[in-house]
């Protein structure tokens, strides 16, 4: 183990962002990101490191600014939050479409209306089909390392896709927690500068971000979910590179004491750590209970997710999002889905809990486990809202 | 100083054969992308009538119109999309839509 420094998580992420060489930040700040914007400003400001800071007027200015930046070979990074991401969301496919790299945080908040500053994952599930890698945090340790880690895994030539860390406002971007940072010698090692595919340059004219017409349109679309798909075998050689040189272990899929659990509950983000330890305590009464963790959200890690529910009666799938007027959660609809064909499958509740910073403690996610003693299933309840 | 890593495939086919982003790896080739399969009408031109003004080329947006040697004009329909611009603004009535199918 390293030496450890207490930080708040936000600022963390900035500095994580700081040892990866990049050439172009352009931030607009939203709470609760700010402190991620701020201290970026700071870092590159104090000449820390010799990258250029874009003062943008909105978030859709950061991420158009930022797919130029890239499309001429420089390591681009943004961050941001809810109605930050949702202004972003037109230009985030495009980004994607055109191949480029681009490497952001995005610290989940509650998107409007009512305002609500406080953390859920609305604003991300809006975006989920943008064609973006999207990787959720479970603690500060996980937004440095993810942070490093999602240049490796967007830059690398098999993928050349953009990524998203999504690092849970307030709940963690605010926290103060003791976080170990790689030295800037042991990130170059890691993260050698980017080698473009292909760059805009004056010498040698190219174009990207051309039109398509109905005749090609559809195999452009194709060569893209390919391209997402196939990024998943990469993810889990970055997370296992990580492992080797840092020494912590990364799956797209965690389990906690999940192998002989009858009950299973599946999370994603911060809430992690808090069912882990209702989990623990369940098991001292005896409760056969576990977690499964899913880090990455898209691609969706299909055989991953029906492995480790393989031998489970129940599962709990939470979700910090709903999708208005559908079939529940996200997360348990992706779920559900997959699982379909499977000859034995657990059955599986669906819990929408923790909206809009509603906390959920670990007597919240006992009482959740509870919900799988009931007799009828719902297709999806919401936990905890006044009757 | 970038270095010319790629080179322009044949036109793709297969979804595999694009390039990566639809990315193109060679510069002023937009001529090569034939955009005009999707107009419903395309025009026709009466020579009889055609007073030669060239109000049709100056209008064009699509920029497809030509002049022929002889003076008169005609639309390459490979770009042409069938807006009827031309047809609409030639004064003398030497040109008309017609549909696709006739």
């Amino acid at each position: 183990m390293g030496k450890r420094v207490g930080m708040e998580v936000a600022i963390a992420a900035a500095e994580a962002v700081a040892l990866c060489n990049i050439d172009v930040a352009a931030v607009y700040p939203i709470t609760p990101q700010s402190h991620i914007a701020e201290h970026m400003a700071d870092i590159i400001h104090d000449g820390r490191i010799d990258a250029e800071f874009i003062t943008v007027e909105s978030e859709h200015s950061a991420i158009s600014a930022l797919a130029g930046a890239s499309a001429a070979g420089a390591r681009a990074y943004t961050a941001t939050s809810s109605q930050g991401l949702m202004l972003m969301h037109e230009i985030l496919p495009i980004v994607s479409a055109m191949r480029l790299p681009v490497c952001m945080a995005n610290a989940n908040r509650a998107v409007s209306g009512p305002l609500n500053i406080w953390n859920d994952h609305t604003d991300i599930m809006p975006q989920r089909d943008s064609g973006w890698i999207c990787l959720f945090t479970e603690n500060g340790q996980e937004a440095i390392d993810l942070s490093i880690m999602s240049f490796k895994i967007a830059e690398d030539p098999e993928v050349m896709l953009p990524c998203v860390v999504n690092i849970d406002g307030f709940q963690l971007t605010h926290m103060i927690e003791p976080l170990e940072f790689p030295s800037q010698a042991e990130v170059a090692k890691f993260l050698p500068p980017r080698k473009p595919f292909a760059q805009l340059h004056p010498d040698n004219p190219i174009s990207m971000g051309c039109f398509a017409m109905p005749d090609t349109y559809a195999e452009t679309v194709k060569a893209k979910e390919e391209a997402l798909r196939g990024s998943k075998k990469v993810v889990t050689r970055v997370f296992a590179e990580w492992a080797k040189r840092f020494g912590r272990k990364y799956n797209v899929v965690e389990t906690y004491r999940a192998k002989d659990a009858d009950t299973l509950m599946l999370t994603m983000g911060s809430m992690g750590e808090t069912a882990a330890t209702a989990v623990d305590e369940m098991r001292k009464a005896g409760r056969k209970v576990g977690l499964v963790k899913l880090r990455l959200w898209r691609p969706f890690p299909v055989e991953e997710i029906k492995a480790a529910v393989a031998g489970c009666k129940t599962l709990i799938v939470m979700d910090r999002a709903i999708s208005t007027g559908g079939a529940g959660g996200p997360v348990a609809t992706d779920v559900k889905s997959i699982l379909y064909g499977e000859k034995k499958r657990p059955r599986i509740l669906n819990v929408i809990a923790g909206l809009g910073g509603r906390d959920l403690t670990v007597g919240d996610f006992v009482n959740m486990f509870d919900l799988a003693k009931k007799k009828k299933d719902e297709p999806f309840e919401f936990y905890g809202v006044r009757e | 100083m970038a270095k010319k890593k790629t080179e322009q495939k044949k036109w793709p086919e297969k979804w595999h054969e694009l390039n990566p982003g639809c990315m193109v790896f060679a510069a002023g080739n937009a001529a090569n992308y034939k955009t005009g399969s999707w107009k419903s009408q395309h025009p026709v031109w009466d020579n009889s009538k055609c007073i030669k003004c060239g109000i049709c080329y100056i209008f064009c947006p699509e920029g497809c119109i030509q002049e022929t040697q002889d003076g008169f004009y005609e639309a390459n329909l490979d770009y042409c999309k069938g807006c009827g611009i031309c047809a609409h603004e030639c004064w003398p009535g030497a040109i008309v839509m017609r549909e696709e199918e006739e």
